[in-house]
């Protein structure tokens, strides 16, 4: 993965359009009054999400994580009272590199009191619709878009037509272990590729799947996850939620969480628990949303590889 | 032998999938935002020259196949084997038919090939980019008419048939393009 150049790999035109992007980003939150804050880079505690690793570091002989995202630093300022706010600065999740993933990476959240996901997934929307130029704009569910293609709802399929499904399409070389993981598996093989060369925003997602996001009943009364993910030609660029504001039930989910890394053998990092304390205090009901840039760079420049948008990823770094 | 882990899979990478050694054509790491990682890869099965897609979880290993490319000089073919050598230990690998496959029809003694081994084996014949041979079959050519475009078919020694220009005669030698077939010009006299 190292390679000994000392040339970016990014070229310059890329890094202007970088420079650009991160100003009209922001432009776009001066305008709607939102607030620019940063909260730590490097924390002593770590995300508990099954799927995402933290990288660990060093301070004083201690262990000390770089944040995966800046959730629970600005979390803890709304409920310290500050208002809309958003975060635009690097997050680092461990063992993510390829061409659409560099460990290191540029993130943009943001929270908006009171709202909830789908007020919040139009402004993401508009943001994107703006600095992409991108017109074409599709919203629909989660299960919409399972049924559209698959013919299968993923709320009420069985554990074993999800699996018949996933073996109808997709070659592996394991079995998958559970129906979140068919799930993942049909989405990212073959509904992404599917989805359209605009803008797609996906919403209701599967209760199992709601992370921080609030769980309640849709229209047909199926409990879903209030999150939603958006894709810009079948390519995930954000991901958001109607928060969890409930200090119990997210103690519950890090436990949780806690439990799956313990028995799956994946390491189990200590968790946040100022972010209990700060829900307790009472966090303002509110939604929130993450957004790759380093992958808004690449739609927006129509660049097929993330190096192509990082001076110095990884492999150079 | 050795394992290699899907982060390490890059193009080239010779492993075994299904019991058949195979060469790694892409690797494509694929995770959503919340949920779990994967790789999907492209490879393709050195037998049959097929290539197969198929999603690895992140962090699963596959063995290692026991291939590598070795340059050899072609001897002879006796009629059941093709014979080549290795040029520094003149150790001499006897590959079947299957493994020459296409490759057979430029194959001409003495010229240096790349025989890919498979535990030891020939598995395939890569001929050399640009060989020499000459036509033992061809229309009678038209003398003067070099400067026309136009071309025939011409059945060369070791029983390739190629499309050359209308001028050239039974007995002359030309350069070939093995990857395309196509005629490069007349081969010059030594």
């Amino acid at each position: 993965m190292t390679d000994t150049s000392w040339q970016p790999t990014a070229s310059i035109a890329a890094l202007r359009q970088r420079a650009a992007l991160l100003a009209r980003v922001r432009q776009f939150f001066t305008a709607r009054e939102v607030l620019e804050v940063e909260v730590p880079v490097l924390s002593r505690r770590a995300t508990s999400d099954p799927h995402i690793d933290s990288i660990t570091a060093l301070c004083k002989g201690e262990a000390a994580y770089l944040a995966t995202s800046p959730e629970f630093g600005l979390k803890r300022l709304l409920a310290a009272g500050l208002g809309d706010c958003y975060y635009l600065g690097k997050a680092f999740r461990d063992g993510e590199a390829g061409g659409r993933h560099n460990p290191e990476f540029t993130m943009l959240e943001w929270y908006r009191c009171d709202w909830d996901d789908r007020a919040l997934m139009r402004e993401v929307g508009d943001l994107l619709g703006e600095v992409l130029g991108i017109a074409r704009m599709e919203s629909l569910s989660y299960r919409e878009l399972f049924l559209r293609h698959l013919e299968l709802d993923p709320h009420t399929a069985t554990e074993e037509q999800l699996r018949a499904c996933t073996a109808r399409h997709l070659e592996l070389s394991f079995a998958p272990a559970d129906r979140d993981e068919c799930l993942d598996l049909l989405m990212s093989h073959h509904l992404e590729p599917r989805m359209g060369s605009g803008i797609t925003l996906l919403y209701d997602f599967p209760a199992s799947q709601a992370a921080l996001a609030k769980v309640l009943p849709d229209d047909s009364g199926t409990p879903v996850a209030r999150r939603f993910e958006a894709y810009v030609g079948g390519l995930e660029i954000a991901n958001g939620y109607w928060e969890l504001t409930d200090p119990a039930e997210q103690l519950r989910r890090f436990q949780a969480d806690h439990r799956y890394r313990g028995t799956h053998k994946l390491h189990v990092y200590p968790f946040e628990e100022r972010l209990v304390d700060a829900l307790a205090a009472g966090m303002p009901e509110c939604a929130g949303v993450a957004l790759g840039i380093d992958r808004l760079l690449m739609l927006a420049g129509d660049y097929d590889r993330i190096e192509d948008v990082i001076a110095f990823p990884i492999g150079r770094a | 032998m050795a394992s290699y882990s899907t982060n390490e899979f890059k193009g080239g990478l010779k492993v075994m999938l299904d019991g058949d050694p195979c060469s790694i054509v892409e690797n494509e790491f694929v995770k959503p935002g919340k949920g779990q990682a994967f790789n999907r890869v492209k490879l393709r099965n050195l037998k049959t020259g097929r290539v197969w897609e198929r999603t690895f979880r992140s962090g699963e290993s596959l063995e290692a196949a026991d291939v590598m490319d070795r340059e050899m000089e072609y001897l002879y073919n006796d009629g059941e084997f093709y014979h080549f050598m290795e040029p520094d230990t003149f150790e001499q690998h006897p590959a079947s038919v299957e493994a020459v496959g296409d490759a057979a029809k430029w194959l001409k003694e003495q010229d240096m090939c790349t025989v890919t081994l498979y535990n030891g084996t020939p598995l395939a014949v890569t001929p050399p980019n640009h060989v020499i041979l000459e036509i033992t079959d061809t229309d009678p050519g038209l003398r003067g008419d070099t400067a026309q475009g136009g071309n025939k078919p011409a059945t060369l020694s070791t029983g390739a048939v190629v499309k050359v220009p209308l001028f050239l005669e039974i007995g002359e030698t030309i350069k070939v393009d093995t990857r395309t077939g196509e005629y490069l010009g007349r081969a010059k006299e030594d």
